[in-house]
C-alpha cells in the first residue's frame, strides 16, 4: 500500500488510539473504524500539517449529505488516500510565489 | 487590516451570564489575531468554595475566557457568519493563581484554518506584565448558525464589548484603521 496510506493509518492510530493492525484500506473510517466526528477531525488536523494541504472536509460532507455521492467516496481509507494523494500533487504544482 | 489598540478600563467580567470577555481591545484581520480585556469581580460566590480563605479564578473559567476570547476573533474573521464551537483542548496549562479583582488580557491567534474547523492558540496575562497566568492550544467547529436567536445574541454581544459589523466585515467600533 502507499506510504499516504501508511502515514495516514499510523495518525489515525494514534490519535484514535486504534491498533494500527486492524487498520486496512478497504475499511470506512465512521462506519468501520468507529472514529468519532471529533477524532477525525484531530486527524484531519494532523494530516494537513503532514502533508500540508487544505482538506475540503466540509464540501465533502455537504456532498455526502445531499445525496450527491455515497459516504465510501471519501471516506473509505483507500480512496481517502487517493484523495489526498491528488491534493498533494496539485499542492505540489502549485508555483512559489 | 491593523487597528490601533484603545485604551481601555474592562468591565467585571460577567461570569452568571458566562460572558467572560468586557472589551476587545486590538483585532488585526489580516493576521487573524485578537486580544480582548476582562476583569475578574472583587466579590462572587464562586470563590466561597474556591477556595475558602484562598480565593483564586477556576482554571476552567481562566480557559473559558481563551475560548470566548478565540470565539469572537474567529467570529470576526467569519463577518458573523458561522458559529465557533469549542470543540477540543490541545494543550491548556494553568501558571499562575489570580485572584478576585485581577485585570486580565488575553490574546489569541488562529495558528490553522481548515474546512469547517479551526486551530488558535490564546494566553492570558496581567495587562503589564509579560508573566502568563495561562496558555492553551483549542480548537473549533465552525457550523452554521443554528437558529437566528443565537445569531442575534452573539451580534449584540459584539457590540457589547466593542466590534462593530459592517456588512459582513467587523472592526472596533470607534477605532482608526491603521
Amino acid at each position: 500500500m502507499s506510504s499516504t496510506f501508511e502515514t495516514i493509518a499510523g495518525l489515525i492510530s494514534e490519535i484514535c488510539d486504534i491498533p494500527r493492525e486492524t487498520i486496512k484500506p478497504e475499511l470506512h473510517v465512521t462506519e468501520d473504524l468507529g472514529v468519532d466526528s471529533l477524532d477525525f477531525l484531530d486527524a484531519v488536523f494532523n494530516i494537513e500539517q503532514k502533508f500540508g494541504i487544505s482538506i475540503p472536509l466540509d464540501e465533502w460532507t455537504q456532498q455526502v449529505n445531499d445525496g450527491a455521492v455515497k459516504g465510501s467516496r471519501y471516506f473509505v481509507l483507500q480512496n481517502f488516500c487517493a484523495e489526498v494523494d491528488k491534493l498533494r500533487a496539485s499542492a505540489d504544482s502549485v508555483p512559489a510565489a | 487590516m491593523s487597528e490601533a489598540p484603545r485604551a481601555c478600563a474592562a468591565a467585571d467580567m460577567r461570569i452568571d451570564q458566562f460572558q467572560f470577555v468586557s472589551l476587545v481591545e486590538t483585532l488585526d484581520i489580516s493576521a487573524a489575531a485578537i486580544s480582548c480585556r476582562a476583569r475578574i469581580p472583587d466579590d462572587h460566590s464562586i470563590f466561597g468554595g474556591h477556595f475558602p480563605g484562598h480565593p483564586i479564578m477556576p482554571g476552567v473559567l481562566l480557559t473559558e475566557l481563551m475560548a470566548q476570547t478565540c470565539g469572537f476573533l474567529l467570529l470576526s474573521l467569519n463577518g458573523f457568519a458561522k458559529m465557533p464551537f469549542l470543540a477540543s483542548l490541545k494543550e491548556v496549562k494553568l501558571r499562575d493563581f489570580v485572584g478576585p479583582g485581577t485585570e486580565l488580557v488575553c490574546e489569541s491567534n488562529r495558528v490553522h484554518e481548515g474546512s469547517g474547523y479551526a486551530v488558535l492558540e490564546a494566553k492570558v496575562r496581567r495587562p503589564c506584565d509579560t508573566k502568563l497566568v495561562c496558555t492553551g492550544t483549542l480548537m473549533f467547529r465552525i457550523v452554521p448558525f443554528p437558529n437566528a436567536e443565537l445569531n442575534q445574541h452573539m451580534q449584540a454581544r459584539a457590540q457589547e464589548v466593542g466590534l462593530l459589523i459592517q456588512q459582513g466585515n467587523v472592526i472596533l467600533s470607534g477605532a482608526k484603521t491603521i
